[in-house]
């Protein structure tokens, strides 16, 4: 009998997921005893860590997008369909053209999507780098800027956590060279108490901050913006006057698993060491989806896909475990436009930057084109 | 009686408890609670204040000696 593996979503764990299983399970599927279906919404695969350089300049649109069918290897089944109900009491998701699709083991790696609407005047009055159409209109914004009032104002929840301070470091960089120095000045606001979520993170952020001349406000979490007088105001009370509002806008998981009832605010209840979901055994969530309290990253998903592949595979083949996911994150982080550093850190392992060099800017820089190589499973 | 969704974010180094705290309000209904186990002490200290500065209520917050635990209300 053939082992049906149904992967519901197409980005960078999914693709990571189905690619991994192509290579470890090759001589099953050749005979037909497992077959591997991935569900997508569209053909277009985006490096989205790649956005982060649209608005600079630094980066052209189609070096961060690849068909999805081109990435994915041939012997996996791709089928853009969204997925519009998951049932796992039934083993089925159900499709927007009215076809469902059975499985014996079902990966969710739906993502998160942006909700800027959650906050009233955020859609009209900000700018963000958080999708493509969002990082070319930043761009505009940006090569526009002749001098003002910048806010980069970044909301929870939200993905990518270091995009935040990447963002504001190589926009204070890029303003300098443009000759603009003097006749700007930016305030970044962030909803805890500190500049980033990682205290060792945030600790080396208030010097460098300083240093610059970029202010700051903690405790900060968006109420609204009123677009017509350009402020932008905090639950808290505080309120900044801005020229130019960059957002990082809240999250949410997607549509289709708070519309299945599988998880609040549509993050699946996920096992953080088995990613099974919680009350099923046959269920894997992985990426964005997860409600593990840990980044929501491309690399926390990459790990968590790399785990899954190994367990999908030993089950399959040998109908035993392998290996839990022991919480591995890693994240560059650009502090402007020629040095970068980086944390890894996992459930027992807490982060330590390490001062910038232009080396691991470079080794960035490679990353970016060398992602495609990890969506292929080679990497 | 109010719903309670408790966040195990012991031992979370990113986003971190309060994080997770402020996101998982967005997600629950005015009157329900969430509790979050935090071994974070910054964040045992940031909750609360935080709280009330905002409007929600704070329900409880626990010293375990090992981690908090912090139940908070939405009120908004």
């Amino acid at each position: 009998m053939t082992a049906r593996l149904l992967i519901v979503g197409g980005g960078m764990a999914g693709t990571i997921v189905a690619n991994g299983l192509a290579r470890r399970l090759s001589h099953e599927l050749r005979s037909g005893d497992v077959n591997v279906t991935v569900l997508g919404t569209s053909n277009d695969h985006m490096y989205q860590p790649g956005f982060l350089y649209v608005p600079f300049g630094r980066v052209r649109s189609q070096e961060l997008k690849r068909q999805e069918r081109s990435i994915l290897d041939r012997r996996i089944n791709f089928v853009i369909d969204p997925a519009t109900h998951i049932d796992v009491d039934a083993n089925r998701v159900v499709a927007q053209s009215g076809k469902s699709y059975g499985y014996d083991y079902l990966v969710i790696a739906t993502g998160s999507r942006l909700v800027p609407e959650q906050i009233p005047g955020l859609t009209e009055g900000a700018y963000h780098c958080y999708d493509l159409e969002g990082a070319r209109k930043l761009r505009g914004a940006i090569d526009a800027f002749e001098g003002g009032r910048i806010v980069i104002n970044v909301n929870a929840p939200h993905k990518c956590p270091v995009a935040p301070l990447e963002i504001t470091l190589m926009l204070d960089e890029h303003l300098r060279d443009r000759g603009l120095e003097g006749k700007f000045d930016i305030t970044y606001t962030y909803p805890i108490g500190r500049l980033h979520s990682l205290e060792p993170v945030a600790e080396w952020a208030v010097p460098e901050f300083d240093r610059r001349g970029i202010k700051y406000q903690t405790f900060f979490n968006t109420k609204e913006v009123d677009v017509a007088k350009k402020v932008v105001h905090s639950e808290e009370g505080d309120s900044f006057e801005y020229d130019l509002l960059i957002t990082i806008p809240p999250h949410r998981g997607a549509q289709v698993i708070e519309d299945s009832g599988l998880g609040a605010g549509g993050w699946i209840p996920t096992n953080p060491r088995t990613l099974l979901r919680e009350g099923s055994d046959n269920v894997f969530v992985i990426g964005d989806t997860t409600n593990i309290p840990i980044s929501k990253a491309g690399s926390t998903a990459h790990f968590q896909a790399d785990t899954v592949v190994e367990n999908l595979t030993m089950m399959v083949q040998e109908g035993r475990w392998s290996r839990e996911y022991d919480g591995k994150v890693f994240c560059f982080i650009e502090t402007g436009l020629s040095r970068g550093t980086y944390i890894w850190f996992n459930y027992k392992t807490p982060p330590r930057p390490t001062p910038p060099t232009q080396m691991v800017h470079w080794f960035k820089l490679a990353y970016n084109r060398m992602y495609w190589l990890s969506a292929c499973g080679l990497l | 009686m109010s719903n309670r969704t408790t966040i195990d974010a012991r031992n979370a180094f990113c986003p971190g408890p309060m994080m997770e705290m402020i996101a998982a309000l967005k997600t629950i209904a005015v009157g329900d609670e969430i509790e979050v186990l935090s071994s974070d002490k910054g964040s045992a200290n940031d909750i609360p204040a935080w709280t009330r500065k905002v409007g929600h209520q704070l329900v409880s917050s626990d010293d375990h000696g090992t981690h908090w635990s912090i139940v908070v209300r939405r009120m908004k």
